[in-house]
């Protein structure tokens, strides 16, 4: 059920409707995890939305794709239509990156490098305190230029936090450039690996794929986990893909048309 | 204050299951009773201070409460962004422990010389900010807070044989504490230092001069009531803090001193360079006129600056 209301068709509409709405940018960048976030809340995260200690966590470490969350809180009906266009507003609690005190945020980001850190601390309660729940961060991949990133890459897989899980939406863009002109990463899976974690490389827009791979995790025991997730920055808007300027540009009116008519015939 | 820590924190951890302790590889021969009795509650992150607040900041969301510790420089500085955009955005209790204030790691250098913690941690909304000025009044601010619902920073002394006179270990969060009185002068102290102001008092008295000894250990809360009240009495106060003079207490009590119009002169002794020069502790503070000698010095000019200005003698 969750399938059909939860669809990355939904989530990038709303993403183009509500940055249009609010004229702010950083969609590029959220399009590219549209997919990735529809499998996490469609079917994958335990009581998300709900203040029940026992919830799967998620964290959006690369907290300038806020709209592709809020998109999602929407479509699983923890906020609703009415919140969700207070988007970008005054008196809101809906900025470009996302803040706690709207419900289903589990935690406040938008400077990069430090929301693995949290995740790896909500891991290592559920272990201490026996329970199963499970922390999941999604990091971007220019996001792995932050040293703290990898402090936390070291603690997790010393301790076996197997109930950790990032994703590292791997666009290969970054604000100034692409990631391999401004400090290239690669091999980036090869580096998670070597730091001991089990490494899964998975297309970010195959929605079977991500969804099986979180299913194979090993949750119980073992190293963390990591998806590297290969993303096309602006996925489903053609003229936006890949284009490092959509960063940062809103969209003008003929822009936000032609937008909307590519996802509707890309519809899936 | 340190080894005082560490005792306090087993015998609580004794009856609170949520009480941890992460170091960031430091505390080798004080934190070890901790980590023997409660190995599962004991971690040491590795040198890596930004990766321990966010670990504890995780660990205080599902219910416990994380002790981090590391020398006060790094505790403090190294992760603020994650201390300010975790526990105190998430008012979540994740207490740092920043041992040895000042100059308190005096040979080991500018780099452990922590001279602007207290003023960093105390703009912080809802982030509380405790310095000790000595052991007991250490042990008593650990066991009133711990349980508080968001963070805390501790500055904790490495000293564990000094005892204050006359403060007989009390602590009450958001209170100055008043040591000794006296009509001729107010000096307000914080921390380890606390020792010198003392011993400077001693020597005034000597002279016949009469001080009002305030001890400030809670700085956020800032017992601006107390504070007021104690302002509202003298025409000049001293501030004593190892600590640069601005953002720290100097800067709370002169605050203080203009918001309520008390027209207190206030005076502050503290740290107002860089040192940029090795030496211990002893040495470090008596060239920032924080010795016993330079307190009583910078107190007997205030009193003068203050008669001339007042009695029209210049």
């Amino acid at each position: 059920m969750n399938r059909e209301q939860i669809t990355p068709y939904r989530i990038r509409k709303i993403i183009i409707e509500e940055s249009k709405r609010a004229h702010v940018g950083h969609i590029g960048s959220a399009l590219s995890v549209a997919d990735i976030l529809a499998v996490l809340f469609g079917a994958e995260l335990r009581q998300c939305g709900t203040d029940d200690p026992q919830r799967d966590r998620f964290i959006l470490s690369k907290g300038h794709a806020a709209l592709t969350l809020y998109a999602a809180l929407q479509l699983k009906g923890i906020i609703d239509e009415d919140q969700l266009h207070t988007y970008c507003g005054d008196n809101s609690l809906l900025g470009v990156h996302p803040e706690h005190h709207l419900p289903g945020v589990d935690f406040s980001t938008g400077s990069l490098g430090h929301g693995l850190s949290v995740g790896a601390g909500v891991a290592l309660a559920a272990r201490l305190s026996g329970n199963d729940y499970r922390a999941f961060v999604l990091v971007s991949d220019a996001e792995c230029n932050e040293g703290s990133l990898w402090e936390t890459v070291m603690f997790a897989a010393h301790h076996k936090l197997s109930n950790l899980v990032a994703i590292v939406d791997d666009n290969g863009q970054q604000a100034f450039g692409k990631t391999k002109d401004v400090i290239d990463l690669n091999p980036l899976a090869e580096k998670w690996r070597v730091f001991g974690w089990d490494v899964h490389e998975v297309d970010g827009h195959d929605f079977d794929r991500l969804q099986s791979t979180l299913r194979s995790l090993n949750t119980e025991s073992g190293p963390p986990h990591v998806l590297i997730a290969k993303t096309v920055c602006g996925k489903g808007v053609s003229f936006m893909e890949g284009k490092v300027a959509w960063h940062y540009m809103p969209l003008t009116d003929d822009q936000y048309t032609m937008a909307l008519e590519e996802l509707e015939a890309g519809r899936t | 204050m340190r080894r005082a820590f560490a005792q306090t924190l087993c015998r609580i951890a004794k009856t609170d299951p949520r009480v941890m302790l992460l170091t960031a590889d430091l505390g080798f021969m004080v934190l070890e009773d901790f980590a023997d009795a409660y190995p599962d509650r004991f971690f040491n992150v590795g040198v890596a201070e930004a990766n321990m607040i966010g670990l504890s900041t995780g660990l205080a969301s599902c219910g416990y409460i994380p002790f981090v510790y590391s020398i006060a420089t790094f505790a403090s500085m190294r992760g603020y962004e994650q201390i300010r955009n975790g526990p105190v955005f998430h008012n979540l209790p994740v207490r740092i422990i920043g041992v040895g204030g000042g100059f308190e790691y005096g040979h080991g250098g500018f780099t452990h010389h922590a001279l602007e913690d207290l003023a960093i941690a105390r703009i912080q909304p809802g982030l509380t900010v405790i310095s000790p000025a000595d052991y007991r009044q250490a042990i008593a601010a650990i066991e009133e807070t711990h349980t508080l619902p968001g963070p805390i920073y501790y500055r904790i002394g490495k000293r564990d044989d000094y005892v204050l006179p006359g403060l007989e270990g009390r602590f009450r969060l958001g209170r100055a504490e008043t040591i000794t009185e006296g009509d001729d002068l107010l000096i307000v102290s914080v921390g380890s230092i606390s020792s010198e102001a003392f011993s400077a008092r001693e020597k005034l008295a000597g002279l016949g001069i009469n001080a009002t000894v305030a001890v400030v250990s809670s700085l956020r809360p800032a017992p601006k009531e107390d504070l007021r009240e104690l302002l509202g009495r003298f025409s000049v106060a001293l501030t004593v803090e190892e600590h640069y003079v601005d953002g720290g207490l100097g800067s709370l009590v002169c605050e203080t001193a203009a918001e309520s119009g008390s027209g207190c002169r206030v005076v502050r002794c503290g740290v107002r360079e860089m040192p940029g020069i090795c030496g211990g502790e002893a040495f470090l503070r008596d060239r920032s006129g924080l010795s016993v000698e330079g307190i009583f010095g910078t107190a007997l000019a205030a009193l003068d600056e203050g008669a001339r200005s007042f009695g029209g003698l210049g």
